[in-house]
């Protein structure tokens, strides 16, 4: 056993580090160390893509058959780590590592010919259409219908996805939805891939408790989508979406976030300060933040482990499951005491959600909007399959004998 | 023992319970979140009216209430229905202050307070005071007759939209010494005073309040000379009982939603509820219930004690709000799921409410070592 990287490996970190110092933008940098990329814009999301898309680098997922760079599970740990401590704006995840997957395992070749460069290229913004207002971690009862047209050229779909992250940037989305309602509902599913600019689909933003709109409602009125549009077989999508799944949580874990949330929740509270000390000295402060630390360290190894297994080709079962729970409960563990730093600083609220809203509002620590975010993030347990979902994945497999 | 509220209470509470429920729903409250001034002169008007403001102060004072019972009561219904207009601020803290220390000529404003025609704002933390009440930098010097304030107070609710604020400042000691620190009465248009306003996450608004050379007549001052401490510790207990009253109301309302929610959603054919591993949660969050209810009567019940007594019960309280506030808004929002995270939801709002409390007069933190503190003494 060895806890540290190989010299291959530390090479590879090297290599990203000269990338990311050389490469990444200090403006893009800024407003992620500031709000956690909250305010990045559609052209900020775009321009990281594309400078990551020059250096081959935007989809490491990707074998290189179809233009990936196809690191292995340590290197894009490494990756992730990297980026976290440098800020680096977050890939945009629906095209890139979540459809994309699937088109390479299911798709045809005429399909994967002609999105996965447009994908690259910047010239579509892919959404998921998973969610629906009765569907949430029942996904398999999803209602949104798909009936084929009287000359076999074209779906018809009705109905109404929900939770659609960033949809109001994108032209495409990919979704789920029903082509059969007499058969089992898991065997009634097929998957559609749907442009925006069709009549018959209205976007409509919600927003979040933290004044956010970074999540939609998309509705559908008889949209006519081309029959070529569909991947793979009709009425099996609920296996394409369970791959697809799978991929959605890659990173699961989010050491990389944590570490740096952490980071700077030690970084605040030696300036802030409590009874005359500065807060990092406060014995029952300093417990809460080492609790976390301690727990932190740990998983970091737990994912290490998972991680060297992945990369030794065994595929990550039960493991993931168990990550994201940990995961999330340390990164909101770290929110929490982040927005507890900041004292009563932590009150104020830019009320307009607007791009660069925070700039006049009090903040003599430069902690940022840490309440807002501490809110925002209590999405992490519950989308990506539920935290009581992750649970009930784990007691299925580890205690009926099946993995 | 008798855990009944008096008639008077009881129908104050009924009053009030009512009115909220016919006149503060989520619609009516988000259209005040977006408002300029973050609250509605009708709403407080009509609560006004109905006694809201008069119970909040003793009969001598001018009210019909005052003591830690009836400051519950108001702020419980306060809380369960969201209510983001700064009652806390005017009556209990700025109001509070003048009507325990004021002159005759000064307590002249306590009508106008009951009233609902005076708005009050009480100005004391800084930027580096946290949550310690000795802690003041502002200065008060003398000036041949008058006396001249400079300093910057921090997050101070309501400052916009007060007449009067009360202002905290140091006339002699140091930085962190219990003596020497004065309140003055300060009108809100007085020269030197500059309000830097700002909306908050849980609704209302506050400012930031620099004070270059304010100068005011001695007859401003609150109280004797260095000796405002005691007040602004006592007042400061009564806030705390009015704001754990206010979650209390808060954590029901979350609670109910969240009831309500797990026997009507349905997922995999049946009510979620139903399943055991959710529906526990739900008990956990209905004992902690009971748990946050004892303690707000606590605190409310010794809010009239000798000190120690006093203090160490709000500190208990305050921190067991901190522990079963957050559990109960976690929970209520993860026990929704994505619904409970939209604005428009009711449960948004109060779950604001409810995690933001921990923001002032004290966090979870602060009061568990002040009450091993208070112990100790």
């Amino acid at each position: 056993m060895d806890l540290s990287y190989t010299d291959e490996e530390k090479a590879f970190r090297d290599e990203v580090r000269t990338f990311l110092d050389e490469k990444l933008p200090k403006d893009l940098a800024d407003k992620v160390a500031g709000n956690d990329g909250d305010d990045l814009t559609k052209d900020d999301m775009e321009r990281w893509h594309a400078i990551l898309n020059e250096q081959g680098w935007l989809v490491p997922n990707w074998p290189k058959e179809f233009g990936g760079a196809e690191w292995n599970a340590v290197q894009r740990h490494i990756w992730e780590e990297e980026c976290a401590a440098a800020n680096t704006p977050r890939v945009v995840p629906f095209g890139f590592s979540m459809l994309a997957p699937v088109l390479q395992k299911f798709g045809s070749k005429e399909q994967n010919d002609y999105w996965l460069p447009r994908m690259l290229n910047g010239d579509d913004w892919w959404c998921q259409g998973y969610s629906e207002p009765g569907a949430g971690s029942d996904l398999a009862s999803l209602k949104t219908t798909a009936v084929k047209s009287d000359d076999g050229k074209h779906y018809i779909v009705n109905g109404q996805k929900t939770w659609t992250t960033l949809g109001q940037h994108a032209n495409m989305i990919f979704c789920l939805v029903r082509t059969d309602k007499d058969v089992k509902q898991q065997e009634g599913i097929s998957f559609l891939l749907i442009d925006m600019d069709t009549p018959g689909i209205e976007v409509r933003p919600i927003i979040l408790l933290d004044g956010t709109p970074e999540v939609n409602e998309v509705w559908f009125t008889d949209v006519k989508v081309p029959v070529e549009n569909l991947v793979g077989e009709e009425n099996k999508g609920w296996t394409y979406a369970k791959y697809l799944l799978t991929h959605e949580r890659t990173n699961i874990a989010g050491v990389g976030f944590s570490q740096a949330g952490l980071n700077t929740v030690k970084r605040l509270a030696k300036s802030e300060m409590a009874g005359g000390k500065p807060l990092i000295q406060n014995p029952h402060f300093a417990a809460r933040v080492a609790q976390v630390e301690i727990d932190l360290k740990a998983m970091a190894t737990t994912n290490m482990r998972i991680i060297s297994k992945a990369a030794a080709g065994s595929a990550p079962g039960v493991e993931a499951s168990m990550l994201k729970v940990k995961g999330t409960v340390i990164r909101q563990e770290i929110n929490d005491l982040a927005r507890r730093t900041a004292g009563a600083y932590a009150m104020p609220f830019a009320s307009e959600a607007v791009e660069g809203s925070n700039a006049g509002l009090p903040d003599p620590l430069g902690a940022g909007p840490v309440a807002a975010k501490y809110f925002n993030n209590r999405k992490l347990s519950i989308f990506g399959g539920s935290n009581e979902i992750q649970r009930g994945i784990i007691a299925k497999v580890t205690m009926s004998g099946g993995a | 023992m008798n855990f009944d509220l008096t008639e008077e209470r009881q129908m104050l509470q009924d009053t009030l319970r009512r009115f909220l429920r016919d006149r503060y729903d989520t619609a009516t409250r988000n259209k005040i979140l977006d408002s300029d001034t973050g609250m509605s002169t009708d709403i407080w008007n009509e609560l006004a009216e109905l006694g809201v403001i008069g119970a909040l102060f003793t009969e001598e004072q001018g009210g019909f209430g005052g003591k830690g019972f009836d400051i519950a009561v108001v702020f419980e219904e306060l809380g369960r229905a969201g209510v983001v207009e700064p009652f806390l601020d005017t009556a209990v803290l700025g109001g509070g202050l003048v009507a325990d220390l004021g002159t005759d000529d000064q307590k002249a404003l306590i009508e106008e307070i009951i009233g609902g025609t005076c708005q009050m704002a009480f100005a004391h933390g800084e930027p580096t005071s946290r949550y310690d009440l000795n802690r003041v930098q502002t200065t008060a010097k003398a000036d041949g007759d008058d006396i001249v304030l400079n300093g910057h107070k921090a997050v101070v609710v309501n400052a916009e939209a007060a007449d009067h604020i009360v202002v905290s400042a140091r006339e002699s000691g140091n930085i962190d010494d219990e003596a020497g620190i004065s309140l003055f009465l300060v009108p809100a248009d007085t020269k030197g005073v500059t309000v830097q306003g700002y909306a908050l996450l849980a609704g209302g608004r506050a400012a930031e309040v620099m004070l270059d050379d304010v100068r005011l007549p001695a007859s401003a001052r609150l109280g004797k000379a260095g000796e405002a401490f005691a007040a602004i510790e006592a007042r400061t207990a009564a806030a705390n009982v009015a704001q754990c009253a206010e979650t209390l109301g808060a954590m029901d309302t979350a609670t109910q939603l969240t009831k309500d929610y797990l026997m009507t959603r349905k997922q995999f054919g049946r009510p979620i509820g139903t399943f055991q591993a959710l529906a526990f949660r739900m008990s956990d969050l209905l004992i902690e219930m009971e748990q946050a209810r004892s303690a707000v009567i606590n605190a409310a019940g010794h809010l009239e004690s000798d000190r120690k007594s006093r203090e160490s019960n709000v500190s208990a309280t305050k921190n067991l709000m901190g522990r079963a506030g957050r559990l109960v808004a976690e929970d209520s929002i993860q026990l929704h799921g994505g619904i409970a995270m939209t604005q428009e939801y009711e449960l948004a709002h109060i779950a604001k409410r409810i995690v933001m409390a921990d923001h002032r007069f004290g966090d979870t933190d602060h009061h568990l070592e002040r009450f091993i503190n208070l112990a100790a003494a």
